[in-house]
């Protein structure tokens, strides 16, 4: 009779049980506990990180599919990797349609979130921190979803990354908004990505707020397709702390937005304000790459309908080359928008199509300079930058948005 | 009772061979619980395996922590393995490699087994598991979530080293042995086994040997990779076949580290992929202020090298299989890098 019971039980709970659910809360064993579940989890489970804080030694890692990773808010589940022996992050995804919900990971010893070739990934209500503050010796990036499709980063928050606070890189339909990216080098960036909606975020106290990159060398690139619209960028001002050698090692500090190499962005109804060097800077890649797959021209960039105010107000020319060029040819007068105005050779002669060309719909009183950088570096006698918005008043269609997954 | 051991002397005698690998086992959807199920060993704590179990050395082995490491392949009775140029073996369903990692006096003096991993080949593809060897080594148990041996003493060079040796989770076995999204075993290739080793009864090429053994069908000859602490072998083919097996898994397209470009397995031969004047991608502090992966001549201003030499988990390479730095690994990378023009 006995081991009847115990069977109809185990026949109503495998009725019930298509999902389970783990519950952990903060121990000496929790290491174990949380990976335990992450490993044993079986798809359609959730994985419940109870309040408190979590000292971790070791990083962890998914690889199930179908998986929700919740905790109860992202002050009060706090994944803390601050005596971290092994692994390279706080927490690695390597499976399809995992959602990560209500936790916070700090002080990671390398990046903290990372997704790596996945399908369909959510990040809501995550919180990536080093809560020493700005410093060379925090980790790489926060949310780092790469080679990922189907990425949703929503009501984040990422402080304090030596690269950048929220980074998606070489991914596909894109999604991240009402998200704050706060005191990293870079706040926001979509790297050799394809279909990106970044919106509604606010950027603040980084030393670039957003940045839309395409670099070379990688398996993928021609990053194209990127809307950045209904944001906040302001007060970007911190002084870049990304250690040598990093791309956005070169970003000088008070730049709001970069746009650098990609085709067909958009980026609009943006509010850009108190950023010491300069709004918009929409320049090329590396030149001298050796990688014939790689173009490193801005193609369709359109600009239009955003809000600027106070700029310059300390332009930054330690870092990089742009800025020493920008600042030598600005002068005293600082432009909400710069284009370094390089272009292929012929092009520089003959012209650009016109459906490549950048397109500027902004009010009069937005400043803007063609920094003319060819000239200005190979001969500085036919060196012309030029502040007339007039010639980019083309047109440019508006780009699809990108629909969430489910 | 009577009747029970009746029975299981009857189940043993018409069922299970006790001498030979328990081939349902490695086909099973759950892996076992203890390792002595699988059958492999007859003596276990001494690693002896039973008949059809064959040992193998790989010519240049990935750096663990320097500990030792015991291999062995399992075919099963009928088939046989492909020979692919330049891949691991296409090893047929059913197929097992067991790999235990030891400390040789780390147990008063004597040899401590600290975990064997498995790599079993099933219908849906290849399955990995950890094994923990108990303190009485007479068992391993399956452990899914990794384990730390707190402080191992390790003689190496005549001087003793504390290592905090870490047993991997299940996940992790995927981060190296993982390509185009499955699990692939990464030593046994052609090139890594192709040079003589003793067996019980005799010396024999492994190659050969396996062809005796009909544990592969077929092969055509390739050049054995080098082995990279001969120490008389030049010293490009040094660093390439200690780059290939310790970086070269992950570093390949396909591989985990394929969104970095960075590409050190053997058959690379684009310097800028193999990291020549390559800037980094997604380093963060790991680049450790310098600019390129590899600089010729100049080892000091080499990411690659910096990062085989931090112990720091944000910065090392290879990010997970190693807790110390392999100085001898670091020496021939840093000769290499100076040998470079």
């Amino acid at each position: 009779m006995k081991i009847y019971i115990k069977y109809l039980i185990l026949v109503s709970l495998s009725f019930n049980a298509y999902s389970e659910r783990w519950e952990i809360g903060p121990s000496d064993s929790s290491q174990d506990e949380i990976q335990e579940a992450l490993i044993l989890a079986e798809p359609g489970d959730t994985v419940y990180l109870k309040e408190g804080i979590y000292n971790l030694r070791h990083g962890l890692s998914l690889d199930v599919n179908d998986i929700v990773i919740q905790g109860s808010g992202m002050n009060k589940t706090i994944l803390d990797f601050s005596d971290q022996k092994t692994g390279a992050q706080g927490l690695i995804v390597t499976s399809d349609n995992v959602v990560l919900k209500d936790f916070a990971v700090e002080n990671a010893k390398g990046d903290a979130i990372k997704s790596k070739g996945v399908k369909n990934i959510s990040f809501l209500r995550i919180r990536t921190e080093w809560t020493n503050g700005p410093d060379s010796k925090n980790g790489a990036y926060g949310l780092y979803p790469v080679e990922s499709i189907g990425v949703l980063i929503d009501e984040c928050v990422a402080i304090g990354a030596s690269d950048a606070g929220v980074y998606v890189g070489q991914s596909e339909q894109i999604i991240v908004r009402n998200t704050r990216a706060e005191f990293n080098v870079a706040g926001i960036e979509i790297e050799n990505s394809y279909h990106a909606d970044v919106y509604n975020n606010i950027a603040t106290n980084n030393t670039g707020g957003i940045l839309i990159f395409d670099l070379p060398n990688l398996p993928k690139q021609g990053g194209k397709n990127v809307r950045v619209f209904q944001n906040k960028s302001f007060k970007n001002n911190t002084e870049n702390f990304a250690p040598e050698g990093n791309i956005v090692g070169e970003v000088p500090k008070g730049t709001g937005l970069i746009i650098m190499a990609n085709r067909n962005v958009e980026i609009f109804d943006n509010d850009f304000y108190d950023n010491e060097t300069v709004h918009i800077a929409v320049v090329a890649g590396d030149l001298e790459s050796g990688d014939d797959n790689y173009d490193p021209y801005p193609k369709s960039i359109n600009i239009h309908h955003n809000r600027y105010s106070n700029v310059g107000s300390e332009p930054d020319s330690s870092r990089g080359d742009l800025g020493p060029i920008l600042v030598d040819i600005a002068g005293t007068n600082m432009p909400d928008i710069i284009w370094d105005g390089l272009l292929p050779f012929t092009q520089l002669i003959f012209g650009q199509p016109e459906t490549e060309k950048l397109v500027l719909k902004e009010l009069d009183e937005t400043k803007f300079l063609n920094l003319d950088v060819f000239w200005y570096v190979a001969f500085p006698f036919f060196h012309s930058s030029s502040r007339d918005k007039s010639l980019f008043n083309g047109s440019l269609e508006n780009l699809p948005a990108i629909e969430e997954w489910k | 009772m009577e009747i029970k051991r009746f029975l299981i002397v009857l189940i043993i005698f018409f069922n299970a061979n006790i001498f030979a690998v328990n081939d349902e086992a490695i086909l099973s959807s759950k892996p076992e619980k203890k390792l002595s199920d699988y059958r492999f060993f007859s003596d276990p704590a001494a690693q002896i395996p039973v008949e059809k179990v064959f040992p193998y050395i790989l010519h240049s082995a990935l750096f663990s922590d320097y500990a030792d490491k015991h291999r062995f392949v399992y075919v099963p009775e009928g088939k046989e393995a492909k020979f692919i140029p330049n891949e691991v073996y296409e090893f047929p369903v059913g197929s097992a490699l067991v790999k235990t990692f030891s400390y040789p006096e780390a147990l008063n003096g004597g040899r401590k087994l600290l975990e064997t991993r498995l790599l079993l080949n099933q219908e849906s593809g290849w399955k990995a598991h950890t094994y923990l060897w108990n303190e009485e080594q007479s068992e391993a148990f399956l452990k899914v979530t990794g384990y730390t041996y707190e402080s191992m003493p390790v003689k190496n060079d005549g001087k003793m080293l504390s290592i905090n040796y870490r047993v991997p989770n299940q996940n992790q076995c995927k981060e190296c042995h993982l390509k185009d999204g499955k699990i692939m075993p990464i030593g046994p290739k052609s090139r890594n086994l192709n040079f003589s080793i003793q067996y019980k009864n005799k010396k024999s090429n492994q190659i050969s040997y396996w062809l005796e053994n009909r544990i592969v069908e077929d092969h055509i000859p390739l050049d054995l990779i080098a082995n990279w602490s001969d120490e008389n072998a030049p010293i490009e083919d040094r660093a390439r076949a200690y780059l290939d097996i310790n970086c070269g898994h992950c570093h390949m397209p396909s591989g985990s580290a394929d969104t970095t470009g960075l590409y050190l397995q053997l058959t690379e031969t684009d310097e800028g992929k193999l990291g020549f004047f390559k800037k980094p991608v997604a380093a963060g502090r790991a680049s450790g202020d310098l600019k390129y992966s590899i600089v010729p001549g100049k080892p000091e201003e080499s990411i690659l090298l910096y990062r085989m030499k931090s112990p720091d988990p944000g910065v090392m390479m290879p990010e997970s299989g190693r807790t110390a730095v392999h100085s001898e690994g670091v020496s021939i990378i840093n000769d290499w890098i100076i040998s470079l023009k």
